[in-house]
């Protein structure tokens, strides 16, 4: 009896175990065949940056470079071409003033909006909210006008400051700042603590996570972004190297090594933050949409 | 600085944002909507009183304008159709138990999102190169599929584009979607399965529906982001958008009337089109997602 009972139930053990495999190894299957579609162009583009032209285009592709030259990061950071390593510098000059700027904004304006109680409040939110759904490609013609009137076409100033107030930003950091215990703030008022001492030694501290998000977030728009910088910047000394690559992809269609390493050391620097930074980003890229 | 003044705090707190928001997103959003009722070309000629000539010339004279809107819905389109069930694929697999190297693969399906969009169209310039392009060699050879002319013929540019759309967002969409599934309460799908609901029916009933949140969010990114194309495109087969225009967006349509050719009041016009196109097709989308609540 217990024999008879027991047998059956070992076999669709079994065969459960079986389905499992055959069940694990599609999955891992699919896995591996999107990783290589993802992974595959970012290898030949580091590969194909230690390449000839010749390489480059030449039958069978190959993904790796059997004969590695360095001449195209030689030619390209010579600065003969274009002032590409300048053009880096200006990317980063750009990106840490607007992400400064931005969590300077967002943080403050966020403060006020979690931790007081004041007049046309409620009114402010939702016009801010409102107002967001507004597609920036509006305001572009129109703020390049602004631009030109202050005297900031070509400037860094000129890129910096249209995008230093992120609607986005408020709410994130709204949100980030909402859940600091009141009692902390009174406790602080107490001890004869300014207003703005509130804010900068408790609610600044109390959320450093969120400030760490939105600083990498605004960083990498700001490190990536193309179209306001090619409105905004005139001459090559002043390019970001979005700008760059694109002048040397038009110029140089068939130096495509040169572009190639170019477009590799302009993103091996935020590919390393995300590395650091990553699960901390990846687990809190929808804070402020899903949770609002 | 703000002294013990609680009732003025808030004002110092917030002003700073809203002074800039005022002047850098206010102040342009109602002049452009000024200016698109103007012809004004050049920096310095006079702006000239039209009404609404702007608007009537985009939609019934010029044939690029509807051409970027045709091509911009198509990658729209097709970019979402082909994003949003693989996005979901891959995030029901990584958000599977005991499932190894999950963050491994979680941040590389990440990567190419971080990855500017000139970088993009850079690499893509290789991926869809005719003779020596990684898809006409790796993919379609082995198949035995001739070489596709990707960026040389007009009906394969935007199919080109689109497949480089699905490469560089369907990682984020996926994470979108684990973040989704992770706030399921799983006695809900335990439940199902102790009332004899077999997983297909699972899927269908109970994850599904819960997952409607978030895919009106990822629609939403979406539909923004296809009518923000620019960069990619505009690398990837030049600013006119390769043959026939074929791969000429919105933006690009934009930038090239309103920087190029300095049409100011014409490409303020195409700037709020887009406007409203954006707020129609949203409204739409979170009706279609109400609705299906309903039954």
């Amino acid at each position: 009896m217990r024999l008879a009972i027991s047998r059956p139930s070992d076999a669709a053990e079994r065969k459960s175990h079986y389905v499992k495999l055959v069940e694990a190894t599609i999955v891992y299957a699919i896995l591996f065949f999107f990783a290589l579609l993802v992974g595959i162009p970012f290898l030949y583009m580091f590969t194909g940056s230690f390449k000839t032209n010749g390489q480059l285009f030449s039958w069978p592709v190959n993904l790796l470079a059997p004969e590695p030259t360095l001449n195209n990061y030689e030619r390209l950071l010579s600065g003969d071409e274009i002032p590409y390593l300048q053009q880096m510098g200006n990317s980063v000059i750009i990106a840490v003033s607007q992400s400064a700027l931005t969590l300077l904004f967002a943080s403050m304006v966020g403060w006020g909006f979690a931790k007081y109680e004041f007049r046309g409040k409620t009114f402010l939110t939702m016009f801010l909210l409102f107002t967001f759904a507004i597609p920036f490609q509006v305001t572009l013609v129109p703020l390049f006008q602004m631009i030109v009137r202050l005297g900031l076409l070509d400037s860094f100033m000129g890129v910096i400051l249209p995008s230093s107030v992120s609607a986005f930003g408020a709410f994130f950091m709204r949100q980030a700042m909402v859940s600091i215990p009141q009692e902390l703030l009174d406790a602080g008022r107490i001890d004869g603590a300014s207003e703005w001492g509130l804010f900068w030694r408790i609610g600044i501290p109390l959320s450093r996570g969120a400030l760490s998000i939105l600083c990498v977030l605004v960083f990498l728009t700001a490190w990536n972004d193309y179209l306001w910088p090619l409105i905004v910047l005139r001459t090559p000394e002043k390019f970001t190297y979005p700008l760059g690559l694109a002048t040397l992809d038009g110029l140089y269609k068939v130096e495509y090594g040169m572009i190639l390493g170019g477009a590799f050391i302009a993103t091996l620097p935020i590919v390393l933050i995300f590395v650091a930074g990553r699960n901390q980003i990846l687990d809190n890229l929808t804070i402020g949409a899903v949770k609002q | 600085m703000f002294g013990r003044g609680r009732k003025i705090a808030p004002y110092l707190f917030i002003s700073p944002f809203f002074i800039g928001y005022t002047i850098f997103f206010l102040y342009p959003v109602i002049q452009s909507l000024q200016l698109s009722l103007y012809r004004q070309v050049g920096l310095t000629n006079p702006p000239r009183f039209i009404g609404f000539d702007n608007y009537v010339r985009l939609v019934t004279k010029d044939a690029l304008f509807i051409k970027a809107l045709t091509n911009t819905t198509y990658y729209a389109l097709g970019s979402i159709l082909i994003i949003v069930p693989l996005a979901l694929l891959l995030a029901l697999i990584l958000h599977s138990p005991k499932l190894r190297f999950r963050e491994f693969f979680r941040f590389l399906y990440f990567t190419p999102n971080i990855t500017a969009g000139v970088v993009v169209g850079i690499i893509f310039g290789l991926v869809f190169e005719e003779q020596y392009g990684l898809v006409n060699n790796l993919l379609l050879a082995p198949l035995g599929i001739d070489n596709v002319r990707w960026l040389r013929e007009a009906r394969w540019v935007m199919p080109a584009i689109i497949l480089l759309g699905v490469w560089k967002w369907t990682g984020i969409n996926a994470i979108y979607f684990m973040v989704g599934l992770q706030n399921i309460p799983p006695e809900l799908k335990e439940a199902a399965r102790v009332d004899g609901a077999t997983r297909p029916q699972v899927f269908w009933h109970v994850t599904l529906p819960l997952l409607r949140p978030i895919l009106a969010f990822v629609l939403t990114i979406a539909i923004i982001g296809s009518y923000n194309l620019f960069a990619e495109p505009a690398i990837l087969v030049g600013l006119e958008g390769g043959p026939n225009n074929a791969g000429m967006t919105m933006t690009m349509y934009l930038y090239t009337r309103g920087f190029r050719e300095l049409k100011m009041g014409y490409a303020s016009a195409i700037g709020y089109s887009l406007a409203v196109i954006i707020l129609v097709l949203s409204v739409i989308q979170l009706f279609l997602i109400r609705a299906f609540r309903e039954d």
